[in-house]
């Protein structure tokens, strides 16, 4: 019997259609102002794409930011739970998961078993989540999807000294003046992030495998720099890095429905 | 004898022309990307104001971020040391001197005799800057200078709970779409920066006079809020405006290291 997992975020709503463990269907919408509306969008476009009908869901988990606002769901759980969930399905030999979403990032440490033993995370400073390089793609007016590839292909890189998105914003529109090679700045950003993520995750203890998560995962040159600051090897899932979330619930969701069966 | 102290900072510069306890003309420039050309673009405005030229003046007294790229200074000084200097000079009492720059913020304990016993600044993360201000003005669409006066207008201030400025910033957007007043928001964004300088003033353990130097001494909505905050009244400078501290404090420890 299917089941559901639901992340609003800060900037999307993910869900994802789970049966036995298995992903049916997901969907990636961005977010509004009103994530009960969002989650109602995510759930209906990954029911569409399971070709599963609505009535079929027996259980729905909700998560993130706008989780206490969405309608219709059975039960909550926090991010850290739901991503360390997914994260662990996939790899069981995960011990550390980061998690870089759109407005935080986070950091949590996986027990045999799959518990979370410890976890950290941001939200109070943009610097360190995925807004810095959303501020950062305007200011060089570039989508952010180039990002990464641009920073790859780059001969080198310059070293942001601030670490406030608005003074670092400033910052690089002066390199740009000054006739910096993009691509050289685009690294250097990436590394201020890496950099900051990468203090997170230590302030837990960080533990191979370590599992990288969250739409900032696709970015290829913020890998390469966490990697760098943490001179660990990443590990990615099988699976796009930004529903680790919804997936995670939608496991919680498919557990919870075997516990009721079981009592 | 005529000195003369630029203080050339991140965001604009000043100059001021000193004459023993007068002020014969200042200042005040948006800073370019050449600290040397800026300094020399600022003195020459005070010096022309003053009706003087460079030959009259004594000696030149530099601070700021690009103190030491000046060629004509010959007394460069610290920050500190010159807002200090120059908070004194302005109000002669002062024992706790908050300045607030476009793009840092200080909080100074002087003791009696003027000298600084404590200080702490900030200069890492754009909340409690006047970089906040500048932001959070735009996104409401009110000039800088009108920031202040909406606080008494306002009826029951919003309170912003991010301190990061780009949270607060898309904060007071969806405030604004959700029909919240701009008397309202602008008290709540003078509270919001008050409240972040409160914490870096009371670590220096704050005693009266406590004044207040830079650009955002003349926003009385932040004044008033970080006056309640800190249960200090704020003497704010008359003789001089007091983004000129910095500048006055300069110019004051050239003359004295003559």
């Amino acid at each position: 019997m299917p089941v559901a997992g639901i992340d609003v975020g800060s900037l999307t709503a993910k869900a994802v259609i789970v049966e036995n463990g298995e992903i049916l269907g997901s969907a990636v919408v961005p977010g509004s102002p009103r994530p009960g509306e969002s989650a109602t969008l995510a759930l209906g476009k990954a029911l569409e794409n399971a070709g599963v009908k609505r009535e079929a869901i027996t259980y729905i988990v909700g998560t993130g930011y706008g989780r206490k606002q969405i309608g219709n769901v059975n039960e909550v759980h926090s991010e850290i739970a739901c991503h360390a969930r997914g994260a662990y399905q996939r790899l069981p030999s995960v011990r550390t998961v980061i998690d870089i979403g759109g407005q935080d990032a986070k950091a949590a440490r996986i027990a045999e078993g799959g518990a979370v033993a410890r976890y950290a995370y941001n939200d109070k400073c943009a610097s360190g989540t995925g807004r810095f390089l959303e501020v950062m793609a305007e200011a060089l007016e570039k989508p952010i999807e180039t990002l990464g590839d641009l920073a790859l292909s780059a001969s080198g890189s310059v070293r942001i000294s601030n670490q406030c998105v608005v003074f670092a914003e400033t910052e690089v529109i002066s390199l740009v003046n000054k006739g910096i090679e993009l691509g050289s700045i685009i690294r250097g950003l990436h590394e201020a992030l890496a950099g900051r993520v990468a203090a997170l995750a230590r302030s837990i203890g960080v533990e191979k495998e370590v599992c990288f998560t969250g739409g900032v995962a696709k970015n290829k040159g913020v890998a390469k720099a966490l990697e760098d600051a943490l001179g660990v090897p990443l590990r990615f899932l099988d699976l796009d890095p930004q529903i680790t979330g919804a997936y995670g619930a939608a496991l919680l969701a498919e557990e919870a429905t075997m516990q009721k069966k079981s009592a | 004898m005529i000195f003369a102290g630029c203080d050339v900072g991140s965001l604009t510069s000043k100059a001021v022309v000193l004459s023993g306890n007068r002020i014969l003309g200042s200042a005040v420039i948006r800073s370019r990307t050449m600290p040397e050309e800026t300094a020399r673009k600022v003195m020459d405005e005070a010096l022309a104001k003053a009706g003087l030229s460079m030959k009259d003046v004594k000696g030149f007294g530099g601070t700021g971020y690009g103190r030491d790229k000046i060629g004509f200074v010959n007394h460069v000084n610290s920050e500190i040391a010159c807002h200090a200097r120059g908070a004194r000079w302005l109000v002669p009492n002062a024992r706790t001197v908050i300045d607030i720059g476009g793009q840092d913020c200080k909080a100074m304990r002087l003791a009696e005799d003027g000298s600084i016993t404590k200080f702490l600044a900030n200069d890492k993360c754009a909340a409690g800057t006047g970089r906040f201000l500048e932001v959070m003005a735009k996104a409401l669409g009110v000039p800088i200078e009108e920031l202040g006066k909406l606080s008494a207008r306002a009826k029951k201030p919003v309170c912003l709970a991010s301190t990061c400025t780009v949270w607060a910033q898309a904060d007071v957007v969806s405030y604004l779409n959700a029909g919240e007043t701009i008397e309202d928001l602008g008290a709540g964004i003078n509270n919001a920066m008050a409240n972040r300088v409160a914490t870096l003033a009371n670590s220096v353990k704050p005693d009266r006079d406590v004044c207040m130097t830079g650009g955002v001494a003349k926003n009385q909505g932040v004044v008033r809020a970080l006056e309640k905050l800190l249960g200090y009244s704020i003497v704010i400078p008359r003789k001089a405006d007091p983004q000129l501290a910095g500048a006055i404090g300069a110019a004051l420890l050239a003359a004295e290291a003559v």
